[in-house]
């Protein structure tokens, strides 16, 4: 399975060591986990992340399959959370597989830049003074926009 | 047709979808946006920016000059902040 939409947490692991297990003919795997982040500057008591997961489905989908096609990926994978996340706890997980590492670097890279900005999610911050939704970042829309012009 | 809200877009608006009837000049994504934004203050003032929304049309994002005849739901999405 390579796209899961879940509100469970998950064992970043556990799911890494599955998706390895298998493929013989990739000599390179690379894994991303995204961590809710809390810090003394900015401190959260929680992340809650809004989704409409058959959109999620359909798009981490098609991305998934674009990255495969474009990096030549033997296999790749998303994992994605919803719901209300503690500090420290895992987000989201993308892995790829392919022959050598600049592939499986940059399927996971091409992964990571168009989720942050093309699947529905979105995060709001629970602090002591109240909730609040994270504002999009123009620097990620540029992240994913090099890979227009690229190659 | 059901139009679906999310995040804050939901929340400024206090409802998370509503049941319409278009009327037939509206036939594209952006046509939805403009005439949503008609409808009410609430939606005016939460869709004063349309440039900024994605649209879904039964859970597939489609362009603004796309058309959305015949859906069944459409989603107005905010910025996205996964990942």
């Amino acid at each position: 399975m390579s796209v899961r939409i879940t509100d469970q947490p998950f064992d970043p692991g556990l799911l890494s060591n599955a998706f390895l297990a298998g493929d013989n003919g990739a000599g390179a795997a690379v894994t991303f986990t995204g961590i809710v982040r809390s810090t003394p500057e900015r401190p959260i008591t929680a992340l809650i992340l809004e989704c409409y997961p058959e959109l999620a489905e359909n798009e981490i989908a098609a991305i998934v399959e674009r990255a495969k096609s474009r990096f030549a990926l033997t296999a790749a994978s998303v994992l994605h959370r919803h719901g209300r996340l503690l500090p420290g706890e895992p987000i989201m997980q993308v892995m790829t597989l392919a022959p050598h590492r600049q592939a499986a670097f940059e399927g996971a890279q091409y992964l990571m830049d168009y989720l942050k900005t093309d699947a529905p999610f979105w995060k709001q911050e629970e602090t002591p003074a109240g909730r609040q939704w994270v504002e999009a970042k123009a620097a990620d829309d540029a992240a994913r926009d090099r890979w227009l012009s690229a190659r | 047709m059901k139009i679906l809200y999310f995040a804050w877009l939901r929340e400024r608006l206090n409802r998370s979808e509503e049941e319409v009837t278009l009327p037939p000049e509206v036939q594209t994504a952006g046509d939805l946006l403009a005439w949503l934004a008609t409808r009410d203050e609430a939606l005016a003032l939460a869709l004063e920016k349309p440039a900024q929304f994605k649209v879904s049309r039964d859970a597939r994002i489609i362009g603004p000059e796309a058309s959305i005849l015949g859906a069944n739901t459409v989603a107005i999405l905010p910025p996205m902040t996964g990942g």
